[in-house]
Formats: C-alpha cells, structure tokens, sequence
C-alpha cells in the first residue's frame, strides 16, 4: 500500500524567492505527523500544497499514490482541512456548517444530516446547532472547524496549528478528540508551535526552517540526539565554569547572562555542576522537544 | 488557456450557499424591489413628468414616466449584480475568508468565481421578478411579452456580475470599489438612455453610450414592456452575451492570480 503522503523534492517559490526547497518526506496511513518550524518556516506553504491549493513550482506531491495536480478533484474529497484561520461561514448557523460544507463534497443531505449529528456530538457542540458563528467561543469555533473538516470522513486530516490562542481547557479537549481519532486509525498531520503539543501528539514529525527540513525522527528520539537528556540552566556563568564545560566536551548554548548544558544519559555531571557552580540561580529539569526545536532553529525572533 | 476540467455542475453548490444565506433575510431582500421603483415612479411620474411632458423614443411619442419605468428594471439589475460580486464576493473572499474553505473541498476556484457570477445574476432575476409585478399592476409593462424580461434579467446580471467580479480581481481594498462605481457604473446608471434618450446626447457621446451594457439592457427593457426600441434587439442580446463572456475570462483570470499563490 503506498505511502499517505508522499513528497520529494518539493520546491515553492514565490516570484523567484523559494519559500521550500527540496523537502521530502513521507506519512504511512495511521501515523500521526508533525510539521514543526518558527514563523515563515515554509510549513503553511506545504500545508497549501498537500491540500491542492498551491501549486508547486517543482517536485513529487503524491497522496495515496496519486499526483495532487492531476488528481485534485478526488484527493481533496478524500481529505479534511482544518485552516489556521477561522474559515466558519459567519452567515450560516452552526449546523449549517456542516450541512453546506457536505454539499461541497456532494454528500447527501440524508448523509451530511446523520454525520453531521454524529460530529456536533462527539465535538461536544449539539446544545449550540441553532448559534450563529460568530456566538461561538474560540474553542468551541476551534471544534466546530475540526467537525467541519471531518464531515466527508476523510482519510487524511490536515491541521494547521489548531490550537492556538486556546485557554489549556479547550486545547486539552481538542487533543482528546485528535488521540480519538488517532486511536481510530485516522491518519493526521498537524503544524503547531506548541511543542509540548507536538511530543504529545505526534508518532513522527520534522523541523522545519528557512523552508528546509532540519531533522525527522520520532520526539522520543530527537530529544536525546540534540538536547540529551537532562538540561541545567544556569543564571550568570562566570569564567570558571565555560572552562568546565569545554573541558568536559558538554553540549551548551552560551547565551552571555544565562548558560543552558544539556547532559547526556549516562554523564553524572550534576552532582559536580550543582556543588561548584550553583551559587546563583539555578534550574535541572528534562530534556524537551522546545530544547531541541530551539537548539536547531536559534534564539533570534523572526518577525 | 482555459483548463475545462475545472468546470463542473459542482457549483451550484456553492449558488445553492447562497440561496440559503439570502432566504434568512428574504423580507429584507424583497423590499428593496418592491418600494424601489414606487418611489421613482411617484417621485418622477407625480413631480417631474408634468414639467416634460412627452419623449420622442424608437420613433413614438412615450409620457416620461412610461418612458422611464422599463429603465427601472434594467438599473436594479445593473446596481444588484455588481454590487453582489463586488462588496459581496470581496467580503466573502477576504473578510469572512469563505472561499478559502470552499477550497479545501473538491470545489475549484474557477467553479466558485462561475458561482458567485450566477448567483448575482439570480439575485438580479428575483429583484426583476418583484419589480415586473410592481409596474405590472401599475400598467407599466405589457404581458405576456414583459414576462422575457425575467430571462433577459439572468442575461443582464451574468453581464453586471461578470464585470463586477474583475473589478473585485483588481481591487486592492474594499474602499476602493468607490472607483469604478463613480467612474463607471455611476455614468452608465445616468447615460444608458435610461432616463433620457440616447438621442439627447451630443453626437460625440452617443457612441459611448452605446458601448455601455446598460444601454441593450435598458432597450431590451423597453422592447419587452412597450414595444419600442432604436436597436435591435439582436444586437442588444449578442452584446450582452459578448460583454459577459469576456468580463467573465477576466474575472476568473484575475480573481485566480489574486487568489493563488
């Protein structure tokens, strides 16, 4: 059986300045998928892609083992979107919605009233069918979207940061319902900046920047290969202990009034770290996936 | 080149939208048609039409009012469609970003452009559709011939709706709709022969207004509720089909380099 999704070398530019370049990779049917990068990173821009609605300007795009530029019409029936923004009809209620967006995939209105019946329940939304859009909260707008984008059963959904600007009460409810629909066997790829959403979620994902794609591997994987496994943050470093660490080859980021080390398994280091150095402010913890995401596409801010 | 793959009776999916977005606010939307063409028929008929008393049009003698009634419903079907492809579909397109959702579905760009074009010209239709049965009653229109008007109306707003929809392919903002309808629509409402003749102009003029869509618009009008025209009706009908078919290109060519990138 051929790949969900399946890109090689795919390039996007935009007046001749490229956007993505060369990025491949590949979703089995099942897996859960994270696009990961800072802003302008060039993962919007493969999210238009996948979904038909940029062409590329070179490279493979293949869904299910077709070509998205020849086949559009099928594969975007057998896909759900759900858009960074909020794409909801303000003009139509709530379970509207749902029923115009079936007749855009010519689903019955027999079907796309059961479906969407099914959907508002499972989305937690039956008590608001008759609101108008723009009543709607933003984690209930952010479910209804999700409901919206499911409502022609697809194969393949496609989100597109869909929890920002969520209180942790509805974020933790959408990702209830996405592991639901994972553990049903739904295939997902997901673009966040949450990366504590993305080590939850995600069964494999990549890092994007500057429109390439930096590493891919699975969160439990990419933690230890670039942030080890432990990290000591420490609040003014002195002379002393930039010897230390070079002495002792540890992996660090300098930033001047702050020192982070990233201790490896096995590198009984702490103990040593926290007796000399420790006289000011300092912090032990877990390795996360934001060390790693920061470690590899910098500090600097991008807008 | 034109890609025909990307046409498909899908769009009237989205027409259908539309339908159900308008019968929310039917009462709202009937009223206009209905209390439109009374106002002018009582503000021009009960107040201007004394002071001028008879046209000389297609080579009879017509009251002003009579005259002037027919144009009525060719300016609500100029002024209905473009103002639906326009502000309409430019609020849909960028504020409520509706079309970016009808992407991520089978529906192409090409089917929703066609839609919204179809769609206003409906909306031209119904507006017709009440306002035939206004002057009707009032003994304005001639039946069963004034009854084409309501075809001709489709044809009419497909033309208004197609030129509408390019303007809203070039137009950064939604200010900036002010343009063409002050340096186009606004001449075509007032120099189309709709409330004088097309003869009244000086000689040079008269050939520019021939070129607006609301001209053939206007003399079909007349043709099918008096029996009067200068023009064929021939012309008037090929013009309006060639006007939308070009405009129609335009707009799906322009609409699609503002939307895909």
């Amino acid at each position: 059986m051929p790949d969900v999704i399946e890109v090689q070398n795919l390039n996007k530019h935009f007046d001749g300045k490229p956007a993505v370049k060369d990025i491949s990779f590949s979703v089995a049917k099942g897996e859960f998928f994270g696009l990961l990068g800072p802003n302008g990173a060039g993962k919007t821009t493969t999210i238009r892609m996948l979904y038909g609605f940029t062409p590329p300007t070179g490279g493979t795009l293949r869904l299910f083992g077709l070509d998205i530029r020849k086949n559009w019409r099928h594969l975007k029936s057998r896909i759900g979107v759900c858009h960074q923004e909020n794409t909801l009809d303000p003009d139509l209620t709530v379970e509207q919605n749902l029923h115009i967006f079936a007749r855009y995939f010519s689903i019955s209105k027999k079907v796309a009233s059961e479906r969407s019946g099914d959907l508002l329940e499972f989305f937690a939304l039956t008590h608001k069918k008759s609101a108008k859009v723009m009543e709607l909260s933003g984690g209930m707008a952010r479910r209804l979207i999700l409901a919206r984008a499911l409502i022609n059963t697809p194969e393949l959904l496609i989100l597109d940061e869909p929890t920002t600007g969520l209180d942790p009460q509805s974020r933790h409810q959408v990702w209830e319902k996405l592991i639901a629909l994972k553990n049903n066997g739904l295939t997902v790829l997901i673009t966040t900046h949450y990366m504590e959403e993305a080590s939850r979620l995600c069964d494999r994902l990549v890092i994007m920047d500057h429109g390439r794609i930096l590493v891919e591997g699975p969160p439990a994987e990419l933690i230890p290969r670039h942030a080890g496994r432990h990290v000591i943050e420490l609040e003014g470093p002195d002379q002393a202990l930039r010897d230390y660490v070079i002495k002792h080859n540890i992996e660090h980021d300098d930033l001047g009034r702050r020192m982070i080390l990233y201790v490896r398994e096995g590198e009984e280091l702490n103990d040593t770290i926290r007796e000399r150095f420790c006289s000011d402010t300092c912090i032990f913890r877990n390795s996360s996936l934001e060390d790693v995401f920061l470690r590899l596409t910098g500090r600097e801010l991008r807008e | 080149m034109i890609d025909w793959s990307a046409f498909s009776w899908r769009f009237l999916r989205v027409w259908e939208r539309n339908l159900v977005v308008y019968r929310k606010i039917w009462k709202v939307n009937f009223i206009t048609p209905l209390l439109e063409p009374l106002f002018y028929i009582l503000a021009f008929g009960l107040g201007f039409s004394g002071m001028i008393g008879e046209v000389r049009y297609g080579g009879t003698s017509l009251p002003y009012t009579t005259f002037m009634a027919p144009a009525l419903i060719a300016t609500a079907v100029m002024w209905n469609a473009f103002f639906e492809t326009t502000y309409g579909s430019f609020v849909r397109m960028y504020y409520q970003k509706t079309f970016d959702g009808m992407l991520a579905t089978p529906l192409s760009l090409e089917e929703i452009i066609l839609a919204e074009i179809v769609w206003s010209a409906t909306k031209a239709m119904g507006a017709t559709t009440i306002m035939l049965m206004v002057l009707g009653t009032l003994g304005f229109v001639q039946f069963p011939s004034g009854l084409l008007l309501i075809p001709t109306a489709l044809l009419g707003g497909l033309a208004f709706g197609a030129v509408g929809m390019f303007f809203t392919g070039i137009t950064p903002t939604i200010d900036m709709f002010n343009l063409p309808i002050f340096l186009f629509v606004t001449p075509m409402f007032l120099f189309s022969g709709t409330f004088f003749p097309v003869s009244n102009l000086p000689g040079w003029a008269q050939p520019l207004a021939l070129a607006f869509p609301l001209y053939h618009l206007t003399e079909l009008a007349r043709w099918l509720s008096l029996g009067a025209n200068e023009t064929p009706p021939a012309i008037s009908y090929a013009y309006l089909l060639l006007f939308f078919l070009v405009f129609a290109i335009l707009g799906l060519k322009t609409m699609r380099k503002r939307l895909i990138k």
